[in-house]
């Protein structure tokens, strides 16, 4: 920059200062909402500030309107925002899209929409440079294979050469990092840019921006529900609700003294706590019944389960496998939790339980009485008894029917209820999952999400199920309202009895519900264990992967498991072509050449309960495995 | 990755609002003028001052008086008494066409989104090959092989436009088949008959009314434009098409005869397209 010497004799430190931020929003009717309410705070050259709140907390309308910038229905009425010597809300157009792109970056949350899947990588990273002319075509280039460097992208040479559908998601939002930074931006903001990620890509991305952020220098907006993500970034943090600040302070100091109720309160609902009443009563019904079991049949029993699509092969097999192999049983009144990355197969798992994809191969069986592959073969009563919880709340509910409506259908339809009798039903399912009553008469549209997925959850109680399927029923929800769905899921199963089949890519959300964890991988059960014991040593490979990518809330986490990580793979000859060979294979840091991929792995028992797909022994998952770094405040 | 150029600033909002505002106002007009058309098709014949086929004036094309408001024909009959017997025609068959396409375009596909597979593809290049065959052409061949009747135009006009309905339901249908909460209907174990009527059907009416309305004007037009060509609906009986035609000859001297009933397909056209563009402007807002 060319004023920058001058800059750093005249101006005070701090590089951004907003003062006074009032951003509205304009309703149909003509009233105006106040978003984000007289908000102040500077940055200081060099620093990394984070943003935290719910969503509708103003987090990214704050973010947005750095680059002097409101999303349609809304504008800047008042404040003053300085970036270095730019006063942002007094500048015309021009000078806006000057800025924008040049001096102040974003990083948006979806990379795969940010970027256009004509062009390649490096048109699109170095298009910023070119259109504000700072530097040459080949400068520019130049400068952008530095960045894949830095940024820890494979092949950085080449890698800018391919299209955006041939990288991984983690490599895309890495590429829209170099995006950014290709001008040497004085600003960059990044507006949730793991959310949509993995917990495993999660990781490398954390870790690429966090080189990149400490090489350079940059300051940075970090915008995030994450606390736990915000403390391995930030230098400080700003609490959000309803548009103003409630607590600002250094990340050492939010984290671990909060001084605001609200910032306590998401502490609190970002380790959620083990329901322990609950699981205790399982254990000891587990225990004490533990020979009757064996005779009993359990509730769900999946034998064998194979599913995909593609033409079948010589075997009548789907050509490409979606789940294989699956064998498990849920017993009455406990919770089994299904974890696994996106595209593991936890969803098709549970609609092939709900009859809506008919398995290759297989059997499922309720209490013993096999069901029907495809929902034509069900009965009423089975159907009634297995009831499925969609992870969208916002889609799960007709938006044309009235949560009354909705809520009276399975009543009329399973109980044959009606008139005044399915009225007083209503009104109990609402007050089950603690809605107000009035809340029957309104359309799901004016309700809020966490509402949303209460009345989702009550359309599944209204059937009086035996197993309820919970697709991510907390995946979509803030943190805080999060909590209090588990909580009541916890609450209804110890009143109802009823048994959860609970699919979540979140590993502390399923250790906080559930007495059994299936780990999925590529469609395989890689882990099947009891809680406890999946949180005891020696793990899956892929387990322990899992387990040591969730961040830690509290400073210092990255810097100790990148720190411990080896990245080198060792290294295999030929893999075999079988179907049957370990699906982790090309990520698994404890692969045997001549074994892992040429012999599919057995399944077999682990001394501390439960069994694992894997060819090595528990001595030597042991001895190679890192013990995983405890987290506080969470306790297994 | 940069914002869109949306400015801030507040002319843009209010710009947005009187926007807004004029449409509905639009929109208000639209539905005055159809509302106005549909109640001269019910009472037209029982208010037009003369009988449509009274030759009363001495004079062919004469103009506006206070005598004839609309002027005469070529043959010295009332314009407004026979602009207002053609109502009848001109909107009753538009209507009836229009909702024949249209109830049997969503049938069909909503059987075929439903159904899928083959029966779905099958279904839908058959139609696509339907809307290839231009439309005034078939309906020359329709009218020339059956010879022309009421029944024959409406389902002439019906079969023409039946495939685009059909296109739009079906894409419809198609995307809310996969919302999660028809999927939860499915999984609690519902007929078809529930789903398509009570979880769907509920979710499409806006873009399928909208749609229907567009189709309204399309026919109008079809059936008008058969008409002028001798095609539509025979004469002594006349719609608001043949009107033009039969005064064609008083088009060099600038009669109203020729211009009126054109000028009334003009605004019946127009009024259904404001009305209907306010109607997807609400929903959109809702939205």
């Amino acid at each position: 920059m060319n004023h920058s010497d001058k800059d750093n004799a005249q101006e005070p430190a701090a590089l951004v200062e907003v003062s006074a931020l009032r951003v509205v929003a304009s309703k149909d009717d003509g009233d105006d909402v106040v978003i984000v309410k007289d908000v102040d705070f500077s940055i200081a050259r060099g620093e990394v500030l984070a943003l935290i709140g719910e969503s509708g907390s103003g987090k990214t309308t704050i973010a947005l309107s750095l680059m002097g910038y409101a999303r349609a229905g809304c504008h800047i009425a008042g404040g003053r925002i300085r970036i270095g010597q730019r006063e942002v809300l007094s500048m015309n157009q021009a000078a806006l899209e000057d800025m924008r792109g040049c001096d102040v970056a974003y990083i948006a949350q979806s990379a795969a929409s940010a970027f256009n899947p004509a062009r390649t990588l490096m048109d699109q990273v170095i298009e910023s440079a070119l259109n504000h002319k700072t530097m040459s075509r080949a400068a520019a280039q130049a400068k952008a294979i530095g960045l894949f460097r830095a940024l820890a992208l494979p092949d950085p040479e080449h890698i800018g050469e391919r299209y955006p559908h041939q990288v991984s998601g983690g490599q895309l939002q890495r590429a829209m990092a170099a995006m950014a930074l290709i001008t040497d931006p004085e600003l960059v903001i990044l507006d949730e840019p793991t959310t949509a990620l993995d917990v495993t890509t999660q990781i490398e991305v954390l870790r690429a921006f966090k080189n990149v952020v400490k090489e350079i220098g940059t300051t940075a907006v970090y915008v995030s529900h994450d606390l736990a993500v915000v403390a391995q970034m930030a230098d400080r943090i700003i609490v959000l609700r309803d548009g103003s600040v409630r607590e600002v302070g250094v990340t050492a100091q939010i984290l671990t003294a909060p001084a605001n109720a609200y910032t306590q309160s998401l502490l609190a609902a970002a380790a959620p706590a083990v329901s322990l009443p609950a699981s205790a009563a399982t254990v000891s019904v587990q225990s004490s019944y533990a020979q009757l079991i064996e005779q009993k049949e359990p509730l769900l029993r999946i034998r064998g389960l194979i599913a995909g699509y593609g033409s079948p092969d010589g075997r009548g097999l789907p050509g490409v496998r979606i789940l294989d192999d699956i064998n498990l049983k849920i017993e009455r009144g406990s919770t089994i939790g299904i974890i696994g990355e996106s595209g593991s197969g936890k969803t098709t798992l549970a609609r092939a339980v709900a009859g809506m994809i008919a398995p290759a191969r297989g059997s499922i069986a309720l209490d013993g009485m096999p069901l029907s592959p495809t929902l034509a073969g069900r009965s009423r009563e089975q159907f009634r008894r297995i009831q499925i919880v969609f992870q969208n709340a916002d889609t799960a509910l007709n938006p044309a029917h009235s949560i009354g409506r909705i809520l009276s259908r399975p009543l009329a339809f399973y109980h044959g209820l009606s008139g005044e009798a399915m009225r007083k039903r209503t009104a109990e399912l609402l007050d089950l999952v603690q809605l107000p009553a009035n809340v029957a008469n309104r359309l799901p549209g004016e309700l809020s999400g966490g509402q949303k997925q209460r009345a989702n959850l009550a359309r599944a109680l209204a059937a009086k199920p035996d197993l309820i399927l919970c697709d991510e029923v907390t995946s979509a929800l803030d943190t805080v309202v999060a909590a209090a769905i588990l909580e009541l899921l916890a609450e209804l199963r110890r009143e109802l009895n009823v048994s959860y089949m609970f699919i979540s890519h979140d590993i502390s959300t399923v250790r906080a519900i559930c007495d059994d964890i299936v780990v999925l991988y590529a469609g395989r059960m890689v882990a099947n264990r009891p809680r406890e014991a999946m949180m005891a040593p020696p793990y899956h490979p892929y387990s322990h992967l899992l387990l040591s990518s969730v961040p830690a809330l509290r400073q210092g986490w990255l810097e100790q498991v990148c720190g411990r990580t080896p990245d080198k793979l060792p290294p295999i000859g030929e893999v075999s072509a079988s179907a049957d060979i370990c699906a982790f294979l090309p990520r698994c840091t404890m692969r045997v050449d001549g074994v892992c991929n040429s012999v599919p792995p057995r399944r077999r028992n682990m001394e501390h309960g439960g069994e694992i797909l894997c060819h090595r022994s528990d001595a030597d998952l042991q001895r190679m495995q890192l013990p995983l770094i405890p987290v506080e405040g969470v306790t297994v | 990755m940069k914002p869109a150029h949306e400015s801030s600033a507040r002319p843009v909002i209010t710009a947005q609002k009187r926007r807004r505002n004029g449409r509905s106002w639009l929109g208000l007009i639209g539905l005055a003028i159809v509302l106005f058309w549909l109640a001269m098709a019910l009472l037209g014949p029982s208010i037009s001052p003369y009988d449509a086929g009274a030759i009363v004036d001495v004079d062919v094309f004469s103009g506006i008086s206070r005598k004839f408001w609309l002027g005469t024909d070529y043959l010295g009959r009332d314009m407004l008494s026979r602009i207002l017997f053609g109502t009848r025609y001109t909107i009753g068959l538009a209507l009836a066409a229009t909702l024949l396409a249209c109830s049997v375009g969503t049938a069909i596909a909503l059987f075929a989104a439903l159904t899928g597979g083959w029966v779905d593809a099958l279904i839908s290049r058959v139609l696509d090959a339907l809307i290839s065959i231009p439309s005034k052409m078939f309906a020359l061949l329709m009218v020339a092989t059956f010879g022309s009747s009421v029944w024959l135009l409406i389902l002439t006009a019906a079969i023409t436009y039946m495939p685009g309905s059909y296109r739009i339901v079906r894409s419809l249908a198609v995307n809310i088949q996969t919302m999660e909460y028809v999927q939860a209907a499915r999984a609690r174990g519902e007929g078809v008959l529930y789903i398509t009527c009570v979880e769907m059907l509920p979710n499409m009416i806006g873009p399928v009314l909208a749609d229907m309305g567009l189709r309204f004007v399309f026919v109008v037009l079809l059936l008008s434009g058969l008409s002028f060509l001798s095609l539509g609906v025979q004469p002594p009986d006349a719609d608001w098409g043949s009107l033009v035609r039969e005064n064609i000859s008083g088009l060099g001297e600038g009669a109203t005869a020729v211009i009126m009933p054109a000028l009334a397909i003009a605004m019946l056209t127009i009024g259904v397209n404001l009305l209907i563009d306010n109607l997807r402007g609400k929903r959109a807002r809702k939205d």
